[in-house]
This record gives C-alpha cells, sequence and structure tokens, in this order.
C-alpha cells in the first residue's frame, strides 16, 4: 500500500474517532443508568452493585454506593473541575493569553469541560453521585497570580496537566475490573499527556520529564515531580543506553490518590 | 536456481533469517520432490505460508504485540537520525533524537521483560518497510513520525482491557503517556500555535477522549511497514 494512503488511512478521522470512541463508553456506559438496564448491565457492574435497585438510581443520594472504582472515577472528576474552572477563568480573563496560543487553550479547555460531563455521566450511571465542584483558590493562597502573569498560568498549567497523567495511571488498578471504564480512563489519560506536552513546550521546555526536574518551575511544585527520575523499570535499568534523562524521559510515573489529592488540596478552599 | 521448502511442524523454533533456515530445530522438512544438489543454502526459501510467530495468548501476547509496535517505531527513528532530512531545526533535531532514545528504550525493555517472563515465546525481531517515506523530506518524515506515534497511542489504549496483570498494567500506562507526549510534539511541529496537538481528528470533541483501538485495526493500519508476518490469533489476527 502507498504510504500516502496509509498515512491517510491513520490520519482519517473515521479510523480514529469513529466506531472505538462513538460506540463503547458514554453510551454503553449510559445505559446502565436507564431504569430498563438492570439485565443490561454487563456482569462487571452487576457484580458490584449491592442491589439491582442502584442500577435504576440515577437522581438518589446514593452517595452510600462507593468502591474503589468510583472513588477513583471521583478523584479523576475532582482534577478535571480544577482544569475546566482554571482554563474557562483564563480564557474569559482579558489580556492574559495571547491571541497566538488562544487556540491552543481553548482546545484544552474544550476537552476538560467535556471530561467533567464525561465523569460525571459516567459516575450516575455507575451508581453513585458525582462529587460536586469544590471551590478553588488558583493562587493557592496568595502563593501565585496565574490569572495577572502569562508565565505564571503556564507554569500551573503545566503543573496541573503533568498530575493529571501521573493521578489517572496511579488508579489504572482501581479501574480495570470495568473494562469499559478502564479503556476510557486510558483515553482521557493520553489527551491530558497531548496537553502537557504542549504546554510545556510553550514554555520552551521538553514535551518529556527528564530526571525528577519540573523544567524551570518553582519549588513548590516539586510534588508534582518527585520520583519522575526512576531509571528501573521492572528491573530494567533504563539509563543504559542513552543515560538518565533519556531513561526517566521514557516512562512517566504514577501519583497515588493520596498524592493527587494533596496536589489538588492546595489549590482548593478550605 | 531457487528451491522452495514447506516447513510441516507446528512446533518450531522459526528463525526469520533465511540464511540461518537450516538452524530450525525440531521441523519436519517436507521437500516435495526437489533436487538439492548443486544448490546453495542460499537459495532455499522458507514457504511463508508455513509457520508464522503467534504472538501468544494472554498478557504475552500483549507485551509482544506492544514490543512489535515499539520495534517499528524504534526502527522508523534509527533511520531518522543517522540521516536527518536536510534543512532541520535544533527543536526538530532535539525531539526526533529524544524520540530515538525513547523507542529504542522501549523495545529493549519489551525485549528484556519478555525474555524474562516467556523466553520460548518472544516475538523475534521483525523487518520492516517504509513504501513512499522519503527520510530525506521534512513532511514525509514528521507525517510517518505522527501517524506512527498516534497509532501508538490507540493501541495501547485499546489493548489495556485485555491485560489481566496489573504491574503489566501500569507499565503500559508509564509508556502510553510518554507516546502521547511525543504525538503532541510532531503535531506541535507540523503546525504550531494550533489546536493540532490534540486536534478534532484524533481526540473526540464530544467527549474529549483520545483514540483507542482495537489490535486487530492498529495491525492491519500498521501492516505495510512490517515485512516480517505474525499472527495474534487470540485477537484475531
Amino acid at each position: 500500500m502507498n504510504i500516502l494512503r496509509i498515512l491517510d488511512k491513520l490520519s482519517n478521522d473515521k479510523f480514529f474517532t469513529g466506531e472505538a470512541t462513538r460506540s463503547q463508553t458514554l453510551s454503553s456506559i449510559a445505559d446502565f443508568g436507564k431504569k430498563a438496564a438492570v439485565a443490561a448491565v454487563p456482569l462487571g457492574l452487576a457484580g458490584m452493585m449491592s442491589s439491582p435497585a442502584h442500577a435504576e438510581t440515577t437522581t438518589s443520594s446514593s452517595a452510600v454506593f462507593k468502591t474503589a472504582l468510583t472513588d477513583a472515577l471521583q478523584l479523576a472528576l475532582t482534577l478535571e473541575y480544577l482544569e475546566d474552572e482554571y482554563y474557562a477563568m483564563a480564557r474569559g480573563k482579558a489580556g492574559l493569553i495571547p491571541a497566538s496560543d488562544r487556540a491552543i487553550f481553548d482546545q484544552i479547555s474544550k476537552h476538560e469541560s467535556a471530561h467533567v460531563a464525561f465523569l460525571k455521566t459516567t459516575l450516575t450511571a455507575l451508581g453513585t453521585a458525582p462529587a460536586t465542584k469544590p471551590n478553588f483558590d488558583f493562587t493557592a493562597g496568595g502563593a501565585f497570580a496565574p490569572m495577572d502573569d502569562y508565565q505564571t498560568f503556564l507554569i500551573l498549567a503545566q503543573a496541573f496537566e503533568d498530575t493529571g497523567v501521573r493521578a489517572y495511571k496511579g488508579q489504572a488498578g482501581n479501574v480495570m475490573s470495568n473494562k469499559d471504564v478502564l479503556t476510557a480512563a486510558l483515553q482521557i489519560h493520553s489527551v491530558e499527556a497531548r496537553h502537557a506536552s504542549e504546554v510545556r513546550r510553550l514554555r520552551g521546555q521538553k514535551g518529556w520529564i527528564e530526571l525528577a526536574n519540573g523544567g524551570n518551575m518553582p519549588s513548590a511544585t516539586n510534588p508534582v515531580y518527585a520520583g519522575e527520575g526512576e531509571t528501573v523499570q521492572a528491573g530494567f535499568n533504563t539509563a543504559t543506553t542513552f543515560g538518565a534523562a533519556a531513561g526517566s524521559a521514557a516512562y512517566d510515573e504514577i501519583l497515588t490518590g493520596d498524592q493527587a489529592k494533596a496536589i489538588a488540596g492546595l489549590f482548593i478552599k478550605p | 536456481m531457487k528451491k522452495t521448502i514447506s516447513v510441516s511442524s507446528s512446533s518450531a523454533t522459526l528463525d526469520t533469517n533465511r540464511r540461518n533456515f537450516l538452524k530450525l530445530s525440531g521441523v519436519g522438512l517436507a521437500i516435495a520432490g526437489l533436487a538439492l544438489v548443486g544448490c546453495n543454502d542460499d537459495d532455499l526459501i522458507i514457504n511463508p505460508g508455513g509457520n508464522v510467530f503467534d504472538l501468544g495468548t494472554g498478557d504475552v501476547g500483549v507485551l509482544n504485540y506492544a514490543y512489535a509496535l515499539e520495534q517499528l517505531e524504534a526502527d522508523f527513528y534509527t533511520k531518522v537520525v543517522n540521516n536527518f532530512y536536510s534543512g532541520i531545526s535544533n527543536d526538530e533535531r532535539t525531539v526526533l533524537t529524544d524520540l530515538y532514545n525513547h523507542e529504542v528504550i522501549h523495545r529493549d525493555f519489551f525485549k528484556a521483560a519478555i525474555t524474562g517472563a516467556a523466553p520460548n515465546a518472544i516475538l523475534p525481531t521483525l523487518e520492516f518497510q517504509y513504501p513512499g517515506v522519503n527520510f530525506s523530506n521534512r513532511a514525509s518524515v514528521l507525517a510517518t513520525a505522527k501517524a506512527l506515534e498516534d497509532t501508538g497511542v490507540a493501541a495501547y489504549n485499546g489493548a489495556g482491557k485485555y491485560i489481566t496483570n496489573p504491574a503489566y498494567l501500569v507499565l503500559a500506562g508509564k509508556i502510553v503517556s510518554v507516546e502521547a507526549r511525543h504525538a503532541s510534539a510532531i503535531r506541535d511541529l507540523i503546525n504550531p500555535k494550533s489546536a493540532d496537538f490534540s486536534g478534532d481528528d484524533i481526540v473526540t470533541a464530544m467527549n474529549g477522549l483520545d483514540a483507542a483501538k482495537e489490535p486487530k485495526d492498529i495491525v492491519a493500519a500498521a501492516g505495510p511497514f512490517i515485512k516480517t508476518p505474525f499472527t495474534w490469533k487470540e485477537r484475531g489476527i
């Protein structure tokens, strides 16, 4: 096959965004919320529900129904609320984002809003009330002025995106019992990585994280990058061939739920 | 003159290097009435319709699948960095060198991991081809890099659900986000200051989800780059 046809196929809208994303995840998970859907719930979810009535409950306060899976999704939702509000606020601030960069942040913002909606629908379909949006303080108690200075805005944007990648990755084990949720989580996780790479490059940094260095980032963001200098993966030394920077950059590390919450917590009003 | 040997035993260890066909072990060779007198080794060709490597079952199959794709990326970027296209910028040179580094590391990682976990079931070194790719042309190289990175992301995203060992899932997760960073950077090089780094062609606008493709679709799409045939019967390939 001619390379242009190969590349055409691979870059064809329908190939990538057609069947795989449309037919699964949202619609198949959302189906669970419908009244008659108990019988339609795949085994994985049915096994997790304490009574069939949960499948039909979309509006009651089912906060008592929680598992490691729903906790993972609530954490993800909290981080998405944070990013969504952050970008909405920035885009609404006249004079903050230069015209040349607006298309980039319009796209990122669009995705974060979509992620919030998707996670809320997913949690509801799983019979759990989605967490409500926290009150955010993007100054972190006066430490930053991201809405007044574009470079500061970029610093925190990078921190949020790199945190998001690590946080989703850390929850993979908690969501792997539900194949649809796992796949969707992976599909959001890689988008955050695309975002992170772009924001880093806007700041004149590499799109990937070398050693445990955020790349000209303030020390307050150290928790976002702690552990990223790892150069042993499943016993394999990744630094041997090209050195520690390349070896550590070839792998992104997880953050535990507690670590992710601690970082997000800096920006949530008590 | 060429002779064809039909390989008849399915338990054979297949060495894809045709020069080494005589080293096949445990294989019953059925030579259909052909005289070998006067032929030398290099003239004998393995019938590809005989034994083709299968990626395997369960987690080993998924690891071999990832290994195959990392082999392809490593091979591609090796060619790129060994002869950079004319007019390459410093940023592009740095990016492509980093991508070369990372993919070689990924490839070597999978080779080590699978050798450790299943030494008799590891995918051999594949041969690749790049029909129509002009390695001395910036647009051609970047377009191919973009396709390979996006394909890698979609492949990992679609294969995650087939992994049963949580440790393997985390390892795959550690790699896929880096592939996504790569894809984003390449797309940014192609069309800077645009939404393309995370464009609507690859991230569904409605839900913000990246592509996730079944192994069958990925192998079909990447197939033209891969000269060495293989199967993955568990996944219908």
